[in-house]
């Protein structure tokens, strides 16, 4: 009989906010505002303005859910769904405003790795304080001392002061910290995108085994390829309510589904932005000149033109090609300027990149733009277009696969002895 | 409501996860109103607090050369002022003992006092990474600022100690009343402190009013003149200050001064255990937006 070990009943949370000119109110204005309140002096205009003051959004709406011990449950959804509030509210940062939650063991929560890491401190020094802060008992840090030192690969240096460390090695220690908490419910929150391959791999692995001990996983992430490696189950906030909720697999299904759909919401309407001065106003795709079509061939040539608008010295647009798991495939910016790049003063407020040959293997698309200004970021857009690249030639070489054997392919020939 | 608590906790033994297994559960809810102490959660969180003193301790006397020093130096030489001025200049009275000595048995608590209010008022927001992403009783960083504070006052003490031995006195058994009337010091550095720490967490700019309220507080403060200047009953009265029970409770227990300040104390102690009760229940009932807010 399998064992609960989390349940959420409609768990809500709103968030009150006034205008950005009062991110911190003062305690002068607030006395202020309250006297006149009370004596009457307010005029219309200013208690219109004090309502306005008082704006609240549900960053979390009705959100319930179980999850059985030993399970491994998957968080996805867009920037901004609520996915964080949720993991807040579990771990008892924040209080929710409405619902409730019943948590069976003891949770240790990874929002962010290296919390309470002081610079001054060596790594020995900070490994005892930020265990300590994650909830981890003295006698427990002495007795996964060594193993936490071996963990982040940095033995050498763990008596110097941490604010000599590299990036690489604060993360990595600050990681093989959180990493050994062991408690009987681990909720990490989109921490792995820390570090390169290899020590993610490694994290990874750590959690995986961590769930084959019978502990439990709330894990949040953008990757969905290491959701479905990872979890078994999966639930999808959007815009703070519990959109979907089943295996791992369907869940991300559902989830690239609604963001196909809102690639077909015209760019000018939708919410999401950076919100900068300059915005992608509409997204192109053609093969090679003729008319525009979102299919496409292995093989071939296609151009992508980005209206941006408004356009001006030092805007540049970037792209990223990503797989149907939201992989990264490939990278373009026009800020970084090659031989074969030109600037054509007719062309209005169109970017155009120009590929000659798609190596991309036959499968689904999808593209996010980001338009900077001299390296600011303006606008980005995620899943601003699809492609569909069919099957296609590659100097005469027929290409079929599917993307999960990889998502590029290069030209190349073969010498074989039969 | 006292019966309406935002966590319920029940404590069981944690075996190895098999499926007998026995879990502690928590319940996680919407806050309603006050919140109980919950001293239970507190004490599994002691060795976080111990751990917060320590780091506070290890970065304040790991870089400055000067801080060990400063920390003798700062009472010290505003015992020189005060002895200039209100000893030399003013002829303050100062209860039968040479002006130095006894301004300076009022600066040492009442530095401890300044700097631990200080620090207490800002121990939230100064923390504000660890609160807004871990959880731990919130309680724990104002009591280990001014808990971190105490070793400063051993070392200023010790320069007491010193000083007193130049003017030929030694200390006589009274000394053991002391470390009462430092917890009365801590009790009202806490227990303002809260009330401050709270509200800083919303209203940034009570940071500001901090030095501000200090000074005042100071001249408020029997430091630099003696209780006695006052008759009774305004003398006990004035013990609604705590900080002016917990000088003139040093004053009589280092060096003798003639007027036993028994009601006066009395009087600080009750006032102190106000203010830091009523500390404690605003500070629990805020602490839970605390995260949102800071």
């Amino acid at each position: 009989m399998p064992r609960m070990a989390i349940r959420a009943e409609g768990l809500s949370k709103r968030y009150r906010y006034g205008s950005v000119l009062n991110a911190y109110p003062t305690l002068r204005e607030s006395i202020t505002a309250a006297a006149s309140r009370l004596f009457g002096t307010m005029s219309a205009a200013a208690s219109r303005r004090d309502v306005e003051r008082q704006r609240s959004f549900w960053a979390l709406r009705d959100v319930s859910f179980e999850v059985e011990q030993g399970e491994a449950l998957g968080i996805i959804g867009n920037n901004g769904a609520g996915k964080s509030t949720l993991l807040k509210i579990l771990s008892r940062i924040t209080t929710p405003t409405e619902g409730r939650a019943e948590i069976h063991g003891r949770i240790g929560s990874l929002l962010e790795v290296g919390t309470g890491f002081h610079p001054e401190l060596t790594g020995r020094e900070n490994v005892f304080l930020n265990g300590a802060i994650l909830g981890m008992k003295r006698a427990e840090i002495i007795s996964r001392f060594d193993e936490i030192v071996d963990f982040a690969e940095i033995e050498r240096f763990i008596d110097t002061p941490v604010k000599f460390y590299s990036s690489g090695m604060y993360l990595r220690l600050a990681f093989a910290v959180a990493a050994h908490l062991d408690p009987e419910i681990m909720i990490v929150d989109e921490v792995l995108a820390v570090g390169d391959a290899a020590f993610q791999k490694k994290c990874l692995g750590k959690m995986g085994s961590v769930t084959g001990r019978g502990r439990t996983i709330l894990f949040v992430s953008h990757n969905m390829a290491v959701i479905r490696s990872l979890c078994t189950r999966a639930i999808l906030i959007h815009d703070g309510a519990l959109a979907a909720d089943g295996p791992a697999g369907e869940t991300i299904s559902t989830y690239l589904a609604m963001l196909e759909k809102s690639a077909t919401t015209s760019l000018g309407e939708r919410a999401a932005r950076a919100g900068g001065r300059a915005r992608l106003v509409r997204v192109d795709v053609s093969a090679g000149g003729q008319e525009p079509a979102h299919v496409l061939m292995t093989g071939q040539s296609a151009r992508l033109s980005f209206q941006v608008e408004p356009v001006r010295r030092g805007t540049s647009c970037s792209f990223t090609i990503l797989d149907p798991l939201g992989q990264p495939v490939t990278y373009f910016d026009s800020a970084e300027r090659g031989q074969q790049d030109s600037v054509a003063a007719g062309a209005g407020s169109c970017f155009r990149c120009e590929i000659d040959e798609i190596t991309l293997v036959p499968g689904r698309y999808r593209i996010d733009v980001s338009v900077y200004t001299d390296g600011e970021l303006q606008d980005h857009v995620e899943a601003a277009a699809f492609l569909d690249i069919q099957q296609g030639m590659l100097r005469g070489r027929l290409v079929q696969r599917e993307p999960q054997y990889g998502s590029v392919i290069m030209d190349h020939r073969w010498i074989s002895p039969v | 409501m006292a019966s309406d608590l935002s966590e319920n906790k029940v404590e069981l033994e944690v075996a190895a996860l098999g499926p007998d297994a026995v879990l502690p559960v928590t319940i996680v809810r919407p806050s309603r109103g006050w919140t109980s102490l919950d001293l239970r959660e507190f004490w599994e969180f002691r060795e976080l607090l111990g751990f917060l003193v320590w780091r506070d301790l290890k970065v304040r006397y790991k870089q400055t050369v000067l801080g060990v020093a400063w920390v003798v130096l700062q009472p010290f030489f505003t015992m020189l002022v005060f002895t200039a001025v209100f000893g030399k200049l003013v002829r303050m009275p100062s209860d039968g003992v040479p002006y130095a000595l006894f301004s300076l048995t009022g600066l040492v608590p009442w530095m401890f006092f300044a700097h631990g209010l200080s620090q207490v008022s800002n121990s939230v927001v100064s923390n504000q990474e660890l609160v807004r992403k871990v959880y731990f009783p919130r309680l724990a960083l104002p009591l280990s600022a001014v808990l971190s504070d105490l070793v400063d006052l051993a070392l200023s003490f010790a320069m007491l100690l010193c000083v007193m031995a130049f003017f030929s006195l030694v200390p006589n058994p009274k000394i053991l009343l002391l470390p009462l009337l430092v917890a009365l010091a801590i009790v009202t550095a806490l227990g303002t402190g809260l009330w401050l720490a709270a509200l800083n967490v919303r209203y940034r700019d009570v940071r500001h009013i901090v030095p501000f309220l200090t000074q005042i507080w100071l001249f408020l403060t029997p430091v630099a003149y003696p209780s006695s200047l006052l008759g009774e009953p305004w003398r006990t009265l004035y013990g609604l200050n705590p900080m002016a029970g917990v000088v003139e409770g040093f004053r009589w227990a280092l060096l003798g001064t003639a007027t036993a300040p028994g009601p006066l104390i009395a009087v600080s102690a009750t006032v102190a255990a106000v203010v830091l009760l009523g500390g404690i229940a605003f500070f629990r009932r805020t602490e839970t937006s605390f995260a949102d807010v800071i």
